[in-house]
């Protein structure tokens, strides 16, 4: 196995037993021409040689900017989106080359929690039936009575009242929607869910309630999670691990406190300290990288590093040669730079 | 800057009551009202504040909390029906927009005060040439000619930091990337030197480094300017960052109004409160997060007394009945009949921590 990164997905000790391994995943989008007759005139490289592990009963977060691939990540590891390369081993088996049966066993371990919870909720079904519906298409649950009742059990879960269990997704806020969302998730009791922007759609006091309840559940129910966000905020509380990714690639690879407070590569840097602290005290001494410009076309990566063309650091070793996704001097955790090194005082 | 309050019984001089005139822009009790086929939304109930040139007041608010609309009620965009301005003053100059006729109002939008969209890719015709919705303003308004007027507009995209302004003149908004939409954006806003710029959501739809590159420019083209600024916004660390004062928005009142320092250091409502003790932060890794149980009300009914009390923790009886004036606490103000107490730390909550 050969990936684009050099470095291969080890599991960390001390987190626990591994429980998906990502390794060399890779997806590229053609760019078509023509309508008759089409030709492919390029790739966009959405995810470009990602690797990873996650263990049982932790969060990994992942965050970057939008473009950076993240989604397509999760899409990959929900199989919605075939991987062009790479393997996804989770119990021994690929996610990436399963077929028929028994990609729908390894689908009910996997689950997602969608990012709006405003269009990833059918309109024309009630909430009973939404939350059933995985129930149905994976045959488990026994009969109707069973679902029914396994349905109310998880409105009760995810604190919603299960005498609601026959009102459409119109009849709640968007917060009690991310609650159904969760709850269907739920129903096919996996052991990772995929959380791809789950409150960035939601107002700052709901936010919290989700975020919350995502905890509570986690500890009751040993759940995995991959926590997609933008929010870096929100993503230093919840997470255990937190991946930055940029233009399809994870620059950096560390425990929430490797990379909040040691971060060693300047993309993270930078986006750390754009990140506004709700502390005015904080703004005349905070220090901000201000990052010229905006992410390449994922079309046409730069050459070698990938963010060299927005890095102050950048010279001409970045441009010849892709640094490694591996453990530097400055700090020991995964940094994919050359010159990683920590800086002081990002945050606050 | 760099005015703190140390004490609540100190006075300090600003934000002080409003005297009623000499503000730049002063919004004086102002009612909005939606009549829509569900009843009537009452959106706007009494909402008063000032700017001064140069100030940047920061309105803060969750989504229906009326932050918007008020905006566009100063903009006088907004959709009627079914908007209703039902009460009110909006004073520009010492002058009621409201009373004006049309041909007035316009002689204020842009070139007086002009407003920045939360959204640049819906807020910009995407059948136009960037180059052209920047100029338009100034060849309709300023009798530029077309050629004068694009040279003008290469000026504003350079003020905007876009690159290579002049080759992207013909360029269509889809081919701009969001930071530099919203750096069309505000180069439209900008294009008649306007005395108040109105920033709604400017960076919500933003990755956080092109927040901080536009936030940036916000604050750099408002000092060289002296422009006045109006952001209206639900971030609290975006408020914390530009803001000299905050009014806090909700169910369409604004329940509290200080300077940004006194605010974050000691909120006096129990909605503010909660609202900074439920945002994760980035430099604190907290445990369970504190939230604020239930959801904003509907604005189609309004619960009687404080519109917070059903969410609140140190509800009391009072609060069920009687709505809280806004209380003067020295340079500052809150909507909250317990607001010196809270201040004090000496309110004890009611009620229990909610459940999840």
């Amino acid at each position: 196995m050969t990936t684009q990164t050099g470095a291969t997905a080890v599991a960390r000790p001390g987190l626990g037993e591994p429980i998906l391994t990502v390794n060399g995943m890779v997806k590229y989008f053609p760019i078509t021409r023509g309508i008759l007759f089409r030709s492919k005139i390029g790739d966009v490289k959405a995810v470009d040689g990602v690797d990873f592990v996650l263990h049982k009963g932790e969060t990994l977060g992942v965050v970057g900017e939008s473009g950076c691939g993240k989604s397509t990540l999760a899409k990959l590891l929900m199989r919605l989106e075939t991987a062009t390369a790479g393997t996804a081993i989770y119990d021994g088996r690929d996610i990436v080359a399963a077929k028929g049966g028994e990609l729908r066993r390894l689908r009910r371990q996997v689950q997602m929690v969608m990012q709006d919870p405003y269009t990833s909720l059918n309109p024309r079904m009630t909430v009973g039936d939404i939350i059933a519906e995985p129930l149905v298409i994976h045959g488990v649950g026994g009969n109707d009575k069973a679902r029914e009742s396994r349905v109310r059990e998880l409105l009760d879960v995810v604190g919603l009242n299960p005498e609601h269990i026959n009102r459409y997704p119109h009849q709640f806020s968007g917060g009690q929607r991310q609650r159904v969302g969760i709850a269907r998730a739920l129903a096919l009791n996996p052991e990772i869910i995929i959380c791809d922007e789950p409150v960035s759609a939601l107002d700052v006091s709901i936010q919290a309630q989700v975020i919350n309840l995502l905890e509570k559940l986690q500890a009751e129910l040993g759940l995995s999670y991959i926590f997609i966000a933008h929010d870096l905020s929100v993503v230093r509380h919840i997470c255990d691990r937190v991946a930055v990714m940029y233009l399809g690639r994870i620059v950096e690879l560390g425990t929430e406190d490797e990379i909040y407070s040691r971060a060693t590569h300047p993309y993270t840097q930078a986006l750390l300290s754009a990140v506004p602290v709700p502390d005015p005290d904080a703004r005349e001494h905070r220090q901000i990288i201000r990052l010229s410009g905006d992410v390449p076309s994922p079309a046409n990566p730069p050459s070698g590093c990938r963010f060299r063309t927005r890095c102050w650091k950048a010279t001409d070793l970045c441009a010849q040669e892709t640094p490694a996704l591996i453990e530097r001097e400055a700090d020991p955790h995964l940094s994919a730079c050359h010159y990683a090194e920590r800086a002081e005082h990002i945050i606050g | 800057m760099g005015r703190h309050s140390q004490s609540i019984v100190e006075k300090e001089s600003s934000p002080g009551p409003d005297d009623g005139g000499g503000h730049l822009l002063e919004v004086d009790d102002l009612y909005v009202e939606f009549r829509t086929g569900e009843g009537v939304a009452k959106v706007i109930n009494g909402v008063s504040y000032h700017l001064d040139a140069g100030e940047t007041l920061a309105v803060l608010g969750e989504s229906g909390s009326g932050k918007s609309v008020t905006a566009q009620a100063i903009m006088g965009i907004l959709d009627s029906p079914p908007g209703f301005v039902t009460g009110g003053r909006i004073l520009y100059q010492g002058k009621d927009l409201l009373k004006v006729g049309e041909a007035e109002r316009r002689a204020v939008r842009g070139r007086e005060i002009s407003i920045i969209f939360q959204d640049a890719l819906s807020a910009l015709n995407p059948v136009f040439t960037v180059g052209w919705q920047i100029s338009e303003a100034l060849r309709k308004r300023e009798g530029l000619s077309k050629k004068d007027a694009l040279e003008r507009a290469v000026e504003l995209m350079e003020l905007v930091n876009i690159p290579a302004a002049r080759e992207r003149l013909k360029s269509y908004p889809h081919q701009f990337s969001g930071g530099m939409r919203q750096r069309v954006m505000i180069a439209m806003a900008l294009a008649q030197q306007p005395n108040v710029v109105i920033a709604d959501e400017p960076t919500t739809a933003l990755d956080v480094t092109v927040q901080a590159q536009i936030m940036d420019l916000l604050g750099e083209l408002r000092r060289e300017m002296n422009t006045a600024m109006i952001l209206i916004t639900h971030d609290l660390g975006v408020v914390a960052d530009v803001a000299d004062r905050i009014a806090v928005m909700y169910a369409g009142r604004i329940i509290e109004h200080a300077d940004v320092h006194a605010l974050y250091r000691s909120p006096a409502h129990p909605y503010t409160l909660g609202l900074l003790n439920s945002i994760p932060r980035l430099d604190d890794k907290g445990k369970t997060l504190r939230t604020i149980p239930g959801l904003p009300p509907n604005l189609t009914k309004i619960p009687s007394g404080c519109p917070f009390h059903p969410r609140c923790r140190f509800v009391r009886d009072v609060c069920r009945s009687e709505v809280p004036p806004s209380l003067d606490l020295g340079g500052r103000q809150s909507a909250c009949h317990f607001a010196r107490e809270l201040l004090a730390g000496e309110l004890e909550p009611t009620r229990k921590e909610p459940e999840l």
